[in-house]
């Protein structure tokens, strides 16, 4: 499937990226830099209230402020609002508009909007509107919104529940009644903020008398935004252009369209000038997609010598009060990887997803991934424990094998490739796994709290559709490649211009990678899910692949010999054997814009590609860490944390590396304290970074990198993605490596995050008890 | 809104990397929102409401200071320097240019405020430990690299730092 091309290295180097020195010296351009003459700036007033009705709104204060241009309610707007998008068949989907109309149904939920001519005075018009509430009653805990008598999050609906979804294979009913043994267990995972640094905003621009809409919305997926977003406004997607400039990460969070989203759209068009809003970071707290927050409940149906025979699972996942177009999803993503990297062919899982009256989720980096690995692997070392057997082999007796690739699980999914043995392996040498077991034990003995931790795990990485790719050689020689896959900091000018440079030959200078608009990127998709490597860089492999093909017809029409004959050189083209006999990429391309090309082709050296395999590319790892918790305190210590990740053929590995770095500190963030927190009435108790402990410099623990390389063989550059390894493998392998310093105890169950006072609290109730030690 | 403006409006006068500017502002204008707002100079990012991210860093009067919790109007008479000021146009400064050789930077939102705490730091400490870097960095919030390259970054530019000193 690949090209012959001239093997100079780039792919597989740890090139420096393009993208730095206009970053490194603040030159970038993210959305709140772009400014416009006569533009206006919007404020809302948020409700305090989780769930309550709206009784009166009094705007005259603010309408009559210095500087404000516009105050709006719900009720001036109507119907407008996120259009649904149902993910699931059947599913509920209560109404979603931009500011609340009679009802609010989430604490932040925006009941009125200000135009003014500065930020300041936008803000301070808010804080004049009076609106009265009337509280109803709410419910916050997934779990408790499923019981009789629960409150409704929303009062017009009947239930609480979204949706159920139940997928099955093999004989799970069988399986249970042959085991020898069953593991139960009941995980809940945290609720957590995506706290990309950069908060969301918007700038819309009305032109041409209203009929055309720039955009700047610092977002994921322009295209899949700007389709959401002419929906939501009726307006042509055609006449809408999007840019996605710089955006300060997004991990999920950025990927759908937003309340606000529609309305600076709808004010920029309803008053014939340019509207910015940039949210706060409390803003951000109350509006932007949260992530996790799944209850698990799970059985693991076993023989007696650890073979695994059955699983059974039921997820109940808290979706908040709203439904955004990706809010559905991570509960799924949960379930097609249930069984992690083992062979159980009869497995069960029920989704649940539930309203409540909280921020609305959706994917947060990981997205269904950290919940499954942690579902799955505590209940293998569980069932470690419960049968006395050895947790390394457990695993190794149900591993899928590499000769059983590609390997179809229970639920119906294709793992195209893998090798769980020899990342175990790796992770365990790289770990010093004996030494550490003798450390524990020596430390064990001076009734220290030292605990190890595995997690073995896959990364389902790509999917989500197509991506696409357009490689342009232009007139100079030069390479334009446009992508779809639009990035917010993991590097794709300089990942896909080593690539492209690699395939046609040239230097990466010669190569400019673009993305993140609309008008000159054809559709696409975006980055999410790990998807940019192996969705965007096939669509843009494949492009370049029909590029070189094309110009290697035109070469041999030029030199008149026959295609088979030319062969790539540096910077161009010759003919086999013959290098005087050679062109180059600015010869070729002066043929093709001439129309000197073989009879019957068009003009022209331009070729876009819709990569769609149809299959997801399925990375995975092995995780070590290595606790200590403080008796006394019960601090949380991570002294060792070893991650091998394969993640198939390496494009560039600093940027591979750092992808780990950043996941990891995210998924040990859920670990040590990360937890979005609503009291009983559904109010915001963590709104702030003041009280949301991201974690910061001193926090984090030394990181130990390794990899195997198990090259995808179902894609052109044998890659699969990584940007969630971390998140996926490590918050599992440090809740084993927690139990396990606790099981002396007799502690068998906690849940993240591992905060001083939650484990203190177990330990003293542990201490408390007789009999224990 | 123009009268009232106006009637609170104070003068100051700052310089901003090495550029004397006459300006007039709110009294409740923050020193970041002066930046980037009447200065252009957008290099400064907000991060949060709290103080909390260290993403609007800026050096004011020689020190660190997070410049959204300054007043514009407490500038008066200093000298501040921003992101855009640390190296002559279109080159990085031997930090800047650590940052890129470790990839301490991935999306770039927090860089300018990490950058110019980190060369705050080794203003006042040439040769850091480790522990010092992570301390200095306490301040700043990144969400993408996890800070394992941000401290490389800085070790490495601590390392030439020294070496250019020694040899000039």
């Amino acid at each position: 499937m690949t090209s012959e091309s001239n093997d100079r290295g780039l792919i597989g180097s740890s090139v420096l990226r393009v993208e730095d020195p206009v970053l490194l010296t603040g030159h970038g351009c993210f959305v709140d830099d772009v400014k416009l003459p006569g533009m206006l700036h919007l404020a809302l007033l948020r409700s305090p209230y989780a769930h309550a009705k709206i009784t009166s709104i009094n705007t005259a204060t603010a309408l009559n402020l210095p500087g404000v241009e516009a105050v709006l309610t719900g009720d001036d707007i109507g119907e407008l609002g996120i259009p649904p998008r149902p993910m699931v068949r059947g599913m509920l989907m209560p109404k979603f508009p931009v500011l609340a109309r009679g009802a609010v149904h989430a604490a932040g939920t925006a009941v009125a909007a200000v135009v003014a001519q500065s930020r300041a005075l936008a803000e301070d018009a808010a804080r004049a509107i009076e609106v009265e509430y009337d509280p109803l009653p709410a419910v916050v805990n997934a779990e408790e919104a499923l019981k009789p008598g629960a409150p409704l999050a929303h009062e017009e609906l009947d239930s609480n529940v979204c949706y159920t979804v139940t997928k099955k294979g093999g004989d799970v009913e069988k399986a249970f009644a042959e085991a020898d043994h069953i593991c139960r267990m009941h995980i809940v995972s945290p609720r957590l903020v995506a706290m990309s640094l950069e908060p969301r905003g918007i700038v819309a621009n009305p032109q041409a008398m209203g009929q055309e809409l720039t955009v700047w919305a610092s977002c994921q997926g322009p295209h899949r935004v700007r389709a959401d977003l002419a929906e939501a406004l009726g307006f042509p997607e055609h006449r809408i252009r999007m840019i996605a400039p710089d955006v300060g990460g997004g991990f999920g969070s950025k990927g759908p369209l937003y309340r606000e989203d529609v309305l600076v759209c709808f004010l920029a068009l309803q008053l014939g000038r340019p509207v910015k809003w940039i949210a706060t970071r409390s803003d951000d707290f109350v509006t932007t997609i949260q992530g996790r927050d799944q209850a698990m409940t799970s059985e693991l149906a076993l023989k007696r010598d650890g073979t695994m025979l059955g699983l059974r699972t039921r997820v109940v996942a808290n979706l908040g009060a709203y439904l955004h177009s990706s809010t559905a999803g991570p509960p799924q993503r949960m379930m097609a990887m249930a069984p992690g990297c083992y062979q159980i062919q009869n497995v069960q899982v029920d989704v649940v997803a539930v309203f409540t009256n909280t921020v609305p989720t959706g994917p947060y980096r990981g997205a269904g991934r950290p919940e499954s690995v942690q579902n799955i692997e505590r209940l293998v070392d569980m069932a470690a424990v419960e049968l006395g057997l050895d947790r390394l082999e457990i695993r190794r007796k149900n591993f899928i094998r590499p000769d059983q690739f590609p390997y179809l699980t229970g639920l119906n999914v294709e793992y195209d490739s893998g090798d769980y043995e020899k990342s175990l392996d790796e992770a365990l040498r790289l770990s010093d796994y004996k030494g550490l077991v003798r450390y524990r034990g020596e430390a064990r003995k001076r009734g220290e709290l030292i605990g190890i931790g595995i997690s073995t795990f896959v990364e389902p990485s790509g999917g989500a559709g197509f991506e696409s790719g357009t490689v342009r050689v232009e007139r100079s020689g030069v390479i334009t490649v446009l992508t779809g896959s639009s990035a917010h900091g993991q590097g794709h000018e300089t990942a896909f211009a080593q690539v492209a440079a690699e395939k046609l030959g040239v230097t990466m200078d010669q190569v400019a990678v673009r993305h993140g608009d609309t008008l000159a990127v054809q559709q696409g998709v975006g980055t999410f899910g790990s998807r940019s490597a192996v969705m965007g860089g096939g669509a843009m492999t494949v492009a370049v692949e029909r590029v070189v093909e094309k110009a290697k017809l035109i070469a041999g029409h030029i030199m008149e010999a026959a295609p088979g004959d030319i062969v790539q050189t540096e910077g161009g083209f010759a003919v086999a054997g013959v290098p005087e006999k050679n062109l180059s990429w600015r010869q070729i391309a002066g043929a093709a814009y001439s129309g000197r090309v073989p009879a019957g082709m068009e003009s022209g050296l331009q070729e876009t590609a819709f990569y769609d395999p149809k299959r997801e590319a399925w990375g995975f790892g092995a995780h070590v860490a290595v606790v200590r918790i403080d008796r006394e305190t019960g601090e949380l210590k991570i002294e060792k944390l070893v991650l091998v990740d394969d993640c198939g053929v390496l494009i560039n590995p600093m940027i591979v590396e750092g992808q780990v770095h950043g996941g990891v500190t995210q998924g040990l963030g859920e670990v040590l304290g990360e937890h979005m927190i609503f009291g009983e009435d559904g109010e915001v108790l963590t709104g702030s970074l003041m009280n949301y402990p991201v974690l910061r410099a001193s926090d984090m623990p030394p990181l130990l990198l390794g990899e195997t390389v198990t090259p995808n063989p179902f894609h052109p550059l044998g890659v699969k993605g990584v940007g969630e390894a971390g998140t996926n493998g490590a918050p599992a392998a440090l809740a084993n490596a927690v139990l396990d310093a606790l099981a002396p105890l007799g502690i068998r169950d906690i849940d993240m995050p591992y905060t001083a006072p939650k484990l203190w609290a177990a330990i003293q109730r542990a201490q408390s008890k007789p009999g224990t030690e | 809104m123009a009268a009232q403006a106006e009637s609170l409006a104070v003068s100051i006068n700052v310089t901003v990397n090495g550029v004397k500017h006459d300006a007039v502002v709110e009294p409740r204008t923050l020193l970041v929102y002066f930046l980037r707002e009447d200065l252009g100079l957008t290099g400064t990012h907000v991060g949060c409401d709290t103080s909390q991210c260290g993403a609007c860093t800026i050096n004011l009067n020689g020190r660190a200071v997070k410049s959204c919790t300054v007043l514009a109007v407490q500038a008066n008479g200093a000298e501040v320097t921003t992101i855009e000021g640390l190296a002559p146009a279109k080159t990085l400064n031997p930090l800047q240019e650590s940052f890129r050789e470790k990839h301490g930077l991935q999306c770039g939102y927090c860089t300018p405020g990490v950058v110019m705490v980190a060369q705050y730091l080794l203003e006042t400490n040439p040769n850091p430990t480790e522990e010092e870097i992570r301390h200095a960095l306490d301040g700043n919030l990144c969400r993408c690299t996890g800070y394992v390259n941000i401290v490389e970054a800085i070790r490495l530019a601590a390392e030439k730092m020294r070496s250019q000193h020694v040899s000039s």
